[in-house]
This record gives C-alpha cells, sequence and structure tokens, in this order.
C-alpha cells in the first residue's frame, strides 16, 4: 500500500470514529429520555399520558422501520436544515443519530421495563417523588441492560456509518467502496476490513466489560 | 372472664403495656383507622371485591397482624395505609388524618411518617447498603452529617455495623431484611408496615427477624402493622389480630383471644398446622359409644381464662397429650387427658369434652 493510502485510511478511520461517536453521544442524549418516557407515560406508569405515548411510540416504529440508506436520503432536506450542508461528516451525523436514536430507545425500554416494580413501590413507601424514583431507581437499576444496549447501538451504528459515503461523508465505508470495490484493490478492502473487526471489537469488549463490573455488584 | 382462674405467666408484663410506654416515649401518634374500607377491581374476569366493609382500629404502638389466606384482601389493606393502593371506598385516617385527599407533596409527607418492609427485600442492587439507607434521607434533603449519623445509627439498631459498603446481594436474606428495616427506620416513622416480611426467611431467620421487629416497637415505642399468612408469625410477636377472609373481616381481637377461642372456620385453618393432632394410635382406637371397661378421653382446652386446677388431674387421671404456649401472658392450649369411665368431665372444668372412649389395659 501507498503512503498516501495508509493516510487515506487514517484519514477515514478518523472520519468514521467522528461520525459514530458525534450521533452515539447525540443518540444517547435523547435516546434515555425518550425510552424513560416511553416507560413512565404508557398505562400504569407514573406520568401517564397515553396519547403522547401512543404518538411517540408510533414515531419510533416509524423510524425503525426506514432502512438507513433510504432514511438517509430522505432526511437531506432536514439535514440541510440543520447543518447548511448536506456532504461530509456533519451531515452524516444527522441521519445516523436520528436512526439511532429510536433504536436505541427501544432497547433502554426494555431494560427499564425489567426492573423489578417492587423497587418502585419501595421507593415511594420512603417517600420518593416521581422525579427521584427515575434518577435514583428506574435509571440506576437498568444501567447494565442500558450500557449494554448501548454497545449494541454503537456497533449497528459503524455498520450504518459505512453507507455515509453516499452522502460524500468519508470514512472507512467509503474508501472500501471506491478503493477496494470499484478499483479491485483487495489489499485496501482487506485493510478496512481487518480495521472495522477491530474497531467493533473494542467496542464490544469495552461495553461487556463495563456490563460485568456492574453486574457483578 | 371468670377472672380468677386466669393463669399470668412470668412474661407477662412483658408485652402487657406497649401503646402506654410509647406515650411516655413520644406524643401517641401512629394510629390507624379504617372505616368502611372497600377495594374493587377491575380485571379482564370482571369486577373483583378485594376488600369490602373494613372497620378497624389500629392503637398507637401495638404490633397488629392481619391474616389471612393468599388473595383475602391483606395486601390491598396493609397498602391502604400508605396509599400505595386507593380504597375505592370507605376511609382511612392516620393520626386521625382522611389520607384521601392528600396532594403529592402532603402524600410523600406521609409516607415519610410511615416505613416500609417487604417480602422480598426490594432494595437496590445498584447502591450499596449504607446508600439504600441513606436513600430516604438523601430524597427529604437531610444534611449529609446528620444523614451519615443517622444511617450509622439505625445500621447499628439492626445489627449490620461493618456491613456499610456491601452490595446486597453479597448479603443473607435476613441479613438484607435488616437493610429493609433500617431504611424503614431511617426517617424515625410512627409506623412500621410489614408486607410478609419473613416469608422468603428460614426459620431460625424469621425468629431473629421477629425479635427485632418486637425490640423496635418497644424501644421506639412505633406501631407495626404486619401481614402475613402464618399463624406462628402472629402469635410471635402480634397483640392484636385481625383474620381477612375473601375480603371481610372474620375476626378480630387479641391475639391470645383468637387463639384460645377462634370463631371462624377460616381462623381454625389457619391455625390448624399449629395444633398438634390427637396421637394416632389414639385416634385409631377411638370410639364415640363406651364399651364395658372404657376409659373416656377428654379434652381440656386452656384459653387463657378459667384455667381448670391442675389438681383434678391426681384423680386417677393421665395425661395424654399436652400443649400450651403462653401468647400474650395468657395460657392457650389443650391437655387432652385418659379418664376412668366413672369420672364426670364437667368435673374437671365447664369446658372439658369428651372425645370419645378407649379401651385401656389398665
Amino acid at each position: 500500500m501507498s503512503p498516501q493510502m495508509i493516510d487515506r485510511l487514517i484519514g477515514a478511520f478518523l472520519d468514521t470514529l467522528l461520525m459514530v461517536s458525534a450521533s452515539a453521544g447525540i443518540a444517547l442524549l435523547a435516546g434515555i429520555p425518550l425510552a424513560v418516557f416511553l416507560v413512565t407515560s404508557g398505562p400504569g406508569g407514573f406520568f401517564p399520558a397515553p396519547r403522547l405515548n401512543r404518538a411517540l411510540g408510533a414515531l419510533v416504529n416509524g423510524f425503525r422501520a426506514v432502512p438507513f440508506i433510504v432514511l438517509l436520503v430522505a432526511l437531506i432536506p432536514f439535514t440541510r436544515l440543520v447543518t447548511g450542508t448536506t456532504i461530509g461528516v456533519w451531515a452524516a451525523v444527522v441521519p445516523l443519530s436520528i436512526s439511532a436514536t429510536p433504536f436505541f430507545a427501544r432497547i433502554a425500554e426494555v431494560s427499564l421495563r425489567e426492573v423489578d416494580p417492587g423497587l418502585v413501590e419501595a421507593a415511594q413507601s420512603i417517600g420518593a417523588s416521581r422525579w427521584h424514583i427515575v434518577r435514583h431507581v428506574l435509571l440506576p437499576e437498568a444501567l447494565p441492560g442500558i450500557i449494554g444496549g448501548f454497545t449494541i447501538t454503537v456497533v449497528s451504528m459503524i455498520g450504518a456509518s459505512a453507507m455515509a459515503g453516499a452522502v460524500g461523508a468519508g470514512g472507512l465505508g467509503d474508501v472500501a467502496i471506491r478503493y477496494g470495490y470499484q478499483r479491485f484493490d483487495t489489499t485496501v478492502m482487506v485493510a478496512v476490513i481487518v480495521i472495522l473487526v477491530a474497531l467493533v471489537s473494542v467496542v464490544q469488549v469495552t461495553g461487556d466489560r463495563a456490563v460485568r463490573r456492574l453486574r457483578a455488584r | 372472664m371468670t377472672g380468677a382462674a386466669v393463669i399470668r405467666l412470668p412474661q407477662a408484663g412483658a408485652h402487657a403495656a406497649p401503646a402506654s410506654q410509647a406515650a411516655q416515649a413520644r406524643r401517641p401518634a401512629g394510629s390507624v383507622r379504617f372505616q368502611g374500607l372497600g377495594k374493587t377491581y377491575v380485571s379482564s374476569a370482571g369486577e373483583v371485591q378485594a376488600l369490602q366493609g373494613i372497620n378497624l382500629d389500629i392503637e398507637p404502638g401495638e404490633i397488629f397482624g392481619i391474616i389471612g389466606r393468599s388473595g383475602a384482601g391483606k395486601s390491598s389493606l396493609l397498602r391502604s395505609i400508605n396509599r400505595l393502593e386507593r380504597p375505592s371506598e370507605g376511609r382511612v385516617l392516620v393520626d386521625g388524618e382522611d389520607i384521601a385527599g392528600l396532594g403529592e407533596a402532603e402524600l410523600i409527607r406521609l409516607r415519610r411518617r410511615i416505613g416500609m418492609i417487604f417480602q422480598h427485600f426490594n432494595l437496590l442492587a445498584a447502591k450499596t447498603v449504607r446508600e439504600n439507607v441513606a436513600l430516604p434521607l438523601r430524597i427529604a434533603g437531610v444534611p449529609q452529617d446528620e444523614a451519615r449519623a443517622r444511617v450509622a445509627e439505625v445500621l447499628r439498631l439492626v445489627g449490620l455495623e461493618g456491613k456499610e459498603d456491601t452490595y446486597p446481594s453479597r448479603l443473607s436474606g435476613g441479613q438484607k431484611q435488616r437493610v429493609g428495616i433500617a431504611r424503614a427506620l431511617v426517617m424515625r416513622p410512627e409506623i412500621l408496615l410489614c408486607d410478609e416480611a419473613t416469608s422468603a426467611l428460614d426459620p431460625e431467620t424469621t425468629l431473629s427477624i421477629l425479635r427485632l421487629l418486637r425490640d423496635i416497637n418497644r424501644r421506639l415505642g412505633l406501631t407495626i402493622v404486619l401481614i402475613t399468612h402464618e399463624m406462628s408469625v402472629i402469635r410471635e410477636i402480634c397483640h392484636r389480630v385481625v383474620v381477612l377472609e375473601h375480603g371481610r373481616i372474620a375476626e378480630t381481637g387479641p391475639v391470645w383471644q383468637v387463639f384460645a377461642q377462634p370463631q371462624h372456620a377460616a381462623t381454625q385453618a389457619l391455625l390448624a398446622p399449629l395444633t398438634r393432632a390427637l396421637p394416632e394410635d389414639l385416634s385409631a382406637r377411638l370410639r364415640d359409644r363406651a364399651e364395658p371397661g372404657d376409659w373416656q378421653v377428654i379434652e381440656l382446652p386452656f384459653t387463657g381464662e378459667a384455667a381448670p386446677d391442675l389438681a383434678v388431674l391426681a384423680q386417677g387421671v393421665r395425661l395424654v397429650q399436652a400443649q400450651v404456649d403462653p401468647i400474650d401472658g395468657h395460657a392457650v392450649g389443650r391437655l387432652v387427658l385418659l379418664a376412668p369411665p366413672e369420672l364426670d368431665p364437667a368435673s374437671l372444668s365447664p369446658n372439658a369434652r369428651r372425645l370419645g372412649h378407649v379401651a385401656t389395659n389398665d
């Protein structure tokens, strides 16, 4: 491989890293409140808002039903509105986080629902407000599951980010398509695959280790 | 009550006046009054009446037991005291105040005066013992150094010093319940609700937790309301008991009375595991009609009052079986005697009852 290609790979790797971590951060910040809302506003929850709950649930399902590559294109006007451009890393962050947020919210929702209702009852019995219950019971108790779900989200975002080349965002997927596929450069293809596998492994192992540490308490 | 014949056991004074001790220790708070309480659930199978027409007074400083088979409505009744469940009709008064109308902030204040412990402990797995116990204080905004001192104080009270930094998953069932008790007591409540608090524990641990509850009741003078399906728990620590059956009060009264003279079939069923049956060889040979030379099998119940003079046993009467328990200072149980044919059971005691006749080789 030429030195230029190595530089190109490093640049693509950093682009992927930036795209994924920025979108993952947004998905985390938006997904957890969304999950908490989905759990607590449902029937029998303690912030009952059944209509809003149903509407948000439908919206989440809608976004999850659309394949990422379609979402990427369909969101172009919105992306331009937010970032002022439709190409580059930041233009990819918009659809990536919009696709990852509902995905992550659903996984976090499952973990939150699995918190023993007895713990919520115990918290009510000590005079906890609804906000205290979210803050001191639901989130900490569901944390291992939420972190496990976040790991899955990040891994699937690494995969999705490869498609971001379609809006000229660069990244490893873009390099693999342009050089590895279209120019038959097998070495580049293999290098990209090795980097992606390593990246996914690091994310997965880190996530698993965090979950194990929390569960071992 | 015939009065004169009541057998008072040495421990009689021990439980005798918890309410008055409590009154001296603090203002007499911690009363609960149910007025015409009813609870109806709507389920897929239609309406279910979990509770109906409950009228009951729980006095400050007493240990009050609620017993019944599963589905009898115990849990709904207990949870109506801190409004974890809302009754469908009737009122719940805590220290004279109707709690139905409380807003969210007032309800939180009420719950801080009422501690609660649970069958499955319900401790937060993500928090250490200290953090679990400190949570009520933290939520209530108690300053940190005061909170620290109070956590240390309740952990000492429940015998868990040295476990502050342990996570609940590393504790035994008994220790977990002690953490639960510490968490319930840290706000210095006037009422402690116990939801099947010992049902998940082995017999030895159950006993130690019940002793701890009794000790807390005496030392702090707080009212304890507990639900259980085990009469042995009621016998161990309660002063008064209510038996629920299908959402209604089957009977209520001082524990020794309910044990001595259970009026309702539900109570008798609950007491059955604690009552020893006749020895098998005797019950097999028992017959209703006397044959010549048969002796009588006589049951002599002790009901905490009108206990017969044991001197009567000297007149050729033999003791076959005896079970007498001191409950809250009263003797409760029965003797089974073998008496010669000519003896009139009524001469032993007006309560004596002939169970049958049996051949004897004597």
